[in-house]
């Protein structure tokens, strides 16, 4: 059996295992095929390979045309020239067709600098496009949290890919045929028209302009210049493991100081922690988790278990079109940025004496659903929202950029008390695994009464789709599932709908990674080992921490000491915990 | 047919039924009903006669008396002539264009006489709703034999060992893609037939459908038998909805018979076949499309490998094969390998059906040995071009072929032969073009009809051909420099060489052997701002010549717009700026008064 | 887009045509083709009920419909016409027929005239090469046409030919 085969690229003599196309046969000797539609998520399992754009083409001996590299596998004894004249002419070409059918718009465009058109032309040396006429161009569609220009889609096909293999969303399609061809919702119409969960996804991989995030940073300038207003600012856990990477640092270097500096500069009153929100999260939902756990002990049927977590917002919404059924299995708790906008319009500004009216809550999320949680009805209170905007991570660089602030230069600083203070469990809440191992953390110790003897729980960490764990509860076996990503999210629950499933707690994010492969991270350009640099980021940051469970928090126990009584009270159910909605209605009526 | 003396045949193809074929046929019942000639004479619908420039056709036989141009108001005539005072009908016979003679014999008639007919063998002879008609010419032995004297491996060889190649345009050997199949280990297979005919122009996928189905069905019979499937499926245009109706009839003849289903021919064989629908979309005639499309989903190509062969529908071993290819294996296995190869040329063995259209006489379905030349299908058998003009052109291969000139009228056509003429076969579309024809228009119409059908999945095709369209129209606007045909030579390149699937692959190839061999039209275009065939609109005026200019009034009534004004016998004028250049004008004058300039 | 409400008979007959089929999602294309033929045309709203009763995301069904021109979204004219755009008819003048078709009802490729009697579309060869060029009125093969014989056909169409027909 011949395991590997000998080819040459570029007159270089190769050795690769079977298998291996020519991209990845030229890239692990150190030849960069440009490409642009291709996106490989490694170990992930994601990947976009339609070779339609063709900019990977390459000449192989032999053969009557061009062979797009991407898809092509190597053969035992291929001869390949990379950048033959025939190679380039065509590559130039087929950029400059691409850019011919697509705005002119770079400078005012949202992904400028991180476009990988731009960045194809620059490095194609693209100085005039030699083909002029029609371009396809459509409606532009925004949304509560996303912008569709589709004018700007190059049909690499990725977020249709996200949506519907990985996300299983299936919103967005190929619509057309030929020139006109575009990716799009149903009809054409608006994605807050479609079972959008606004993950971001989609965003997340979109090579250009064409899917970007509603922009919220002129709407927080104006209300930071607002003399009458008190801002406050909460950041999401995966924020500070990311970042740095806006500003040229290490994917994976935490800068959790350097950001409270940053955003104090920028002249928010208070620079909180969401992570607080996830300690007191983890009390909220912790303790729905006993209590279910305890009546379905004591033989009571009508218990719904597993629980499911609800700290993500798209998959939220998911569960509430796609399975209206099971509306009542999540756990009620709000996630953690929606209890700190209650807690910080209530709690804190009693505390400070300040109208809910005249305090402005910012958040900083890794998320692009975060937008349209906050928008969602239920987490206002006479039309004003508990959270009034949130913040991508990019676009929170983007407004350090604008504030002429050095971030390279900021010295470390903490955040704020009392709604700034956090544990490590709220740390992990950034990645997949995370938020159940800080329930489990806090669950454990409050069912059992006693101290945990080891605080890391490797078992439910990793990037693998879907991953379950039994954890020993003193002799009660607690069988846990994980999943990130929607599409393992269904899978999960098919299973809970058939009965198959057997667990007691699911967590589940949206986002390939959990947060830290959230949609409104910096972009990865399909690098997987940026978010596990992130992930790694994380659970260092909370092997740093003192304290590393929920509810030893201090300011989480003087919260329900001074304001909410205990988990689950009467107040905490008022201000901490939420419902859910059957939005699979259809538009089509029957009689 | 032994009770009958004699039989009409009248052809019941989507041409002669669109001139009311049908009408014909009842109008024939009714006249041998009153004439009482209606046990001894049976009228038959067949398939296509492939001569549809003289449709409707009707045919008597045993004397093969031809009648073309029938209306259902002729049908006394010829059961008065014909069977009562027993001579032909003369003024219904076919006019050999030469010399004026009319001609009684479908033998003896130019269009027929260079035909080969294999897989059109039983169109225009057999009622194609009846399985016992097919059953009489050996229809099914074939299958027979497979089942009961050779092993799939045999049959496998005997099928490579005729030669044959796929009829839907690549040429990909036949047997080699059944033996392919067959060596995948799966337990599911299936056998598709490809009955996707896209090609504007080509019709003769419909026309075996609709006058030969189960030569169709038996066919993929053996195939199934051959790579080790048990299913089959049709895919077809929803187009033709004749060609459905008859193959749903000859499948129910078919499992009636036990020819299709469980057990066929108690050999323990299983095989049945189902209908999918094709939808309008011309990609779907590439396999991996068609599969998707068969699928339920957008028919869009993906990368070969994996071929469908390894990977097909639902992911399992498919041998696909196109109608043409279908209809030529029972005759293969009825007349043995040997008979086979000795038909057309050594790397294009048997013959080729080609739908001749355009500027030819005789338009029509026609089927001659593999290396015929261009020049003995267009003169002879097509009769040479119409209204005695200019042979200018000829397209083969629909949309992915090309242009085809006078110095390749004595190449003789097989797969290779085209390709190196800078054309291919394609599936067989054959448009003979005269002196009237502007290159550069065809070469647009071609590229608008790929942009049109494009998916939309690969840039090259996506967008490369728009602007390719966008250069061409320049051009035929009178817009274009020297440095666009440069540029479209080049741009055609790229797309022909970067492009998914063949669709994009070959679509430049209506420019480039336009360029190749037209040049100087595009040059005229461009330079002189002059279209020489007088096509391109914007290039063209048409003017009254007042000297010629009777003042009969002709054009003045016909002029749609209203743009020619003119007092009875006074010369008239055109108003250009009402002019929208339709040439009917020009069309009509008797006077050759109105010219373009 | 304006959303209207299905009628009873709609309804039931996406859902009969999909019982039909098993509610096989790889059938989608036949479910429309029987879809379209029962219904004429394939709003919105009839493609989010085939989206249900096949268990598939509604982009899909909408993906696949505006790939495939045989599907429509619009309602036909009373009378639809097409003019056949193979090559055979295209040498034979075609375009020009086509270009009079425009011009006397005032529409494009693809539109229904205003008053809903007529619409116009280009198709692919129907095989009748012998005829070019080819106008089909529904089912109705007119041969040989000539832009001068538009008027004689629209009027035709006009006076119910069709209806008897």
């Amino acid at each position: 059996m011949m395991n590997t085969i000998q080819l040459k690229i570029d007159n270089k003599e190769l050795e690769v295992p079977k298998g291996t196309t020519i991209l990845d046969a030229a890239k692990r000797n150190g030849i960069h095929i440009p490409t642009l539609c291709h996106m490989k998520l490694h170990d992930m399992n994601i990947e976009n390979k339609p070779g339609g754009c063709r900019v990977c083409v390459v000449d192989v001996k032999g053969r009557r045309n061009l062979a797009p590299a991407c898809v092509t596998e190597a053969e035992n004894g291929m001869e390949i020239d990379t950048h033959s004249m025939r190679v380039i002419n065509a590559r130039r070409t087929l950029t400059e067709l691409i850019i011919s059918d697509h705005p002119f718009e770079c400078l005012t465009c949202a992904k400028s600098g991180n476009c990988e058109l731009q960045q194809l032309a620059h490095d194609m040396g693209i100085r005039e496009i030699h083909f002029e006429g029609d371009k396809s161009t459509y409606r532009k569609d925004t949304s509560p949290a996303i912008i569709r220009d589709p004018d700007k889609c190059i049909m690499c096909r990725r977020c249709e890919m996200m949506c519907n293999k990985i996300q299983t969303v299936g919103v967005l399609s190929a619509i057309n045929r030929g020139f006109m061809a575009v990716v799009s919702p149903p009809f054409e119409e608006n994605l807050d028209h479609s079972v959008c969960t606004y993950c971001g996804q989609c965003v997340a991989v979109c090579p250009t302009g064409a899917l970007t995030e509603v922009d919220h940073t002129p709407a927080v300038i104006r209300a930071l210049s607002d003399p009458t207003k008190t801002v406050i600012v909460q950041t999401a856990p995966a924020v500070r493991a990311a970042l740095g990477e806006e500003f040229g640092l290490e994917p994976g270097t935490l800068v959790t100081g350097k950001m409270a500096a940053a955003l104090r500069r920028l002249g928010f009153h208070f620079v909180f922690d969401t992570d607080f929100a996830a300690d007191l999260t983890i009390m909220e939902e912790g303790t729905e988790l006993l209590d279910r756990l305890q009546r379905h002990l004591n033989g009571d049927q009508t218990v719904k278990l597993p629980i499911l977590t609800s700290c993500c917002p798209a998959w939220v919404k998911f569960f509430e079109h796609q399975f209206p059924t099971m509306i009542d299995i999540p756990s009620s708790a709000k996630s953690p940025q929606q209890m700190f906008g209650a807690i910080a319009k209530t709690y804190f500004a009693q505390k400070q004496n300040i109208n809910r009216n005249d305090l402005v809550v910012v958040s900083i999320m890794p998320c692009l659903a975060k937008k349209y949680e906050c928008s969602r009805e239920e987490f206002s209170h006479d039309g004003n929202p508990d959270v009034d905007f949130a913040l991508s991570t990019r676009e929170l660089a983007a407004l350090i950029k604008l504030a002429n602030i050095d971030f390279h230069a900021l010295p470390d600083e903490d955040f704020d008390h009392p709604l700034g203070e956090s544990t490590g469990a709220g740390v992990i809440f950034g990645t997949t695994g995370g938020v159940i191992e800080a329930a489990v953390r806090t669950a454990y110790e409050l069912q059992t009464g006693k101290t945990l003897q080891r605080i890391n729980f490797e078992e439910l960490r990793g990037m693998e789709g879907i991953r379950d764990a039994t954890i020993d509860f003193d002799g009660l076996p607690i069988r846990i599932g994980i999943a990130h990503g929607l599409g393992n999210a269904r899978q999960l629950l098919e299973d809970i709908k058939s009965g198959k499933s057997h667990y007691h707690a699911i967590e589940i994010m949206s986002c390939p990674g959990g947060c830290i492969g959230g949609g409104g991270q910096p972009y990865h350009h399909s690098n997987s080992e940026i978010l596990k640099a992130r992930q790694k980021a994380l659970y260092s940051e909370d092997e740093a921490k003192t304290l590393r469970k929920s509810h030893e928090n201090p300011y989480i126990i003087k919260l329900y000491e001074e304001f909410l009584g205990k988990p689950m009270s009467h107040k905490a159910h008022q201000l901490l915990h939420t419902g859910y909605f059957d939005r699979s209605t259809t538009f089509v009526e029957e009689d | 047919m032994a009770d009958y003396k004699m039989h009409i045949l009248v052809c019941g193809g989507t041409g002669c039924r669109a001139s009311q074929a049908e009408q014909i046929v009842k109008n024939f019942k009714q006249e041998l009903a009153q004439k009482s000639l209606d046990k001894e004479i049976k009228v038959v619908t067949t398939g296509c006669f492939g001569f549809c420039e003289k449709g409707p056709v009707v045919k008597i036989i045993p004397d093969n008396t031809f009648y073309t141009q029938v209306t259902p108001q002729d049908v006394t005539d010829i059961v008065e002539e014909h069977f009562i005072k027993g001579r032909p009908l003369k003024r219904l016979l076919y006019h050999n264009p030469k010399n004026e003679f009319s001609v009684t014999s479908a033998k003896n008639i130019d269009f027929y006489k260079k035909q080969v007919r294999i897989a059109l063998r039983n169109c225009g002879f057999i009622n194609p709703e009846n399985i016992e008609e097919y059953i009489a010419r050996d229809g099914y032995a074939a299958l027979g034999m497979a089942l009961t004297e050779m092993t799939p491996e045999q049959a496998i060889q005997l099928v490579k060992d005729s030669g044959l190649r796929g009829r839907g345009g690549g040429g990909f050997p036949t047997g080699l893609k059944w033996e392919i199949t067959r060596k995948v280990q799966n337990s599911q297979k299936y056998v598709v037939c490809n009955a996707d005919e896209g090609d504007p122009g080509a019709f003769m996928d419909r026309s075996i459908l609709e006058g030969d189905p189960h030569s169709i069905i038996e066919a993929m019979a053996i195939c199934g038998y051959c790579i080790g499937a048990s299913n089959g499926l049709v895919y077809i245009r929803a187009e033709y909805p004749l060609a459905i109706h008859r193959l749903k009839i000859a499948l129910n003849q078919a499992k009636e018979y036990g020819l299709l289903g469980k057990d066929i021919m108690g050999t323990g064989f299983n095989f049945d076949i189902e209908i999918r629908y094709g939808a309008g979309a011309f990609v779907c005639g590439e396999e991996t499309a068609l599969i998707h499309s068969m699928e339920g989903s957008r028919g869009e190509p993906t990368f070969k490998p994996p071929f469908p062969s390894v990977s097909g529908y639902q992911g399992k071993p498919t041998n696909v094969n196109n109608v043409e290819t279908f209809a030529n294996i029972p005759v293969i296995f009825n007349k043995g390998a040997e008979w086979f190869n000795k038909i057309g040329t050594e790397k294009s063995r048997g013959t080729k059906v080609f739908a001749l259209a355009g500027k030819v006489n005789n338009v029509g379905l026609i089927e001659v040995p593999m290396g015929t030349t261009l020049r003995e299908v267009i003169f002879d058998i097509g009769g040479g071009i119409r209204g005695g003009k200019r042979f200018k052109a000829v397209q083969t291969g629909g949309p992915s072929g090309g242009c085809l000139t006078e110095k390749h009228l004595d190449t003789p056509i097989d797969y290779d032969n085209l390709i190196l003429a800078g054309s291919m076969m394609g599936s067989g579309g054959m448009i003979v073009m005269d002196e009237d024809d502007c290159m550069v228009s065809i070469a647009k119409f071609y590229l608008e009809f790929t942009l049109d059908e494009s998916c939309g999945k690969c840039t090259p095709c996506r967008i490369g051909n728009k602007r390719l369209f966008e250069l061409l129209e320049k051009i035929t606007q009178g817009k274009g420099t020297m440095q666009d045909l440069d540029r479209l030579r080049m741009l055609s390149n790229v797309i022909k060489d970067t492009s998914l699937c063949g669709l994009g692959q070959t679509s430049p190839n209506p420019v480039l052997s336009t360029l190749d061999n037209f040049y100087h039209e595009y040059v005229a275009h461009v330079n002189s701002k002059t279209c020489p065939a007088g096509q391109c609109k914007a290039l063209l005026k048409y003017e009254v010549d007042a000297e010629m200019c009777t003042g009969c009034t002709l054009c003045f009534r016909n002029c749609p717009v209203g743009a020619i004004t003119g007092e009875k016998k006074m010369p008239h004028y055109i108003n250009q700026s009402l002019c929208i250049k339709c040439g009917v004008c020009y069309d009509k004058c008797k006077f050759k008064a109105i010219s373009i300039v | 887009m304006p959303k209207i409400k299905l009628s009873e008979y709609a309804t039931t007959t996406i859902k009969e045509v999909c019982a039909s089929f098993n509610h096989n999602e790889g059938e989608l294309i036949n479910v429309l083709h029987q879809v379209q033929h029962k219904l004429g045309y394939l709003p919105a709203e009839v493609q989010e009920l085939v989206a249900i009763e096949l268990n598939i995301p509604v982009a899909k069904v909408y993906g696949v419909v505006t790939f495939y021109s045989f599907f429509t979204m619009l309602p036909q004219g009373e009378n639809p016409i097409s003019v056949c755009m193979g090559t055979a008819c295209y040498v034979r003048g075609a375009e020009q027929v086509l270009d009079e078709f425009r011009r006397q009802l005032k529409i494009d490729v693809g539109e229904t005239s205003a008053d809903g009697k007529f619409s116009l579309n280009a198709l692919r060869c129907v095989g009748a090469c012998g005829l070019a060029p080819v106008v089909m009125v529904g089912d109705r093969v007119h041969g040989r046409v000539s832009p001068s014989d538009v008027k004689k056909i629209l009027a035709e169409c006009k006076d119910g030919c069709l209806t008897h027909n």
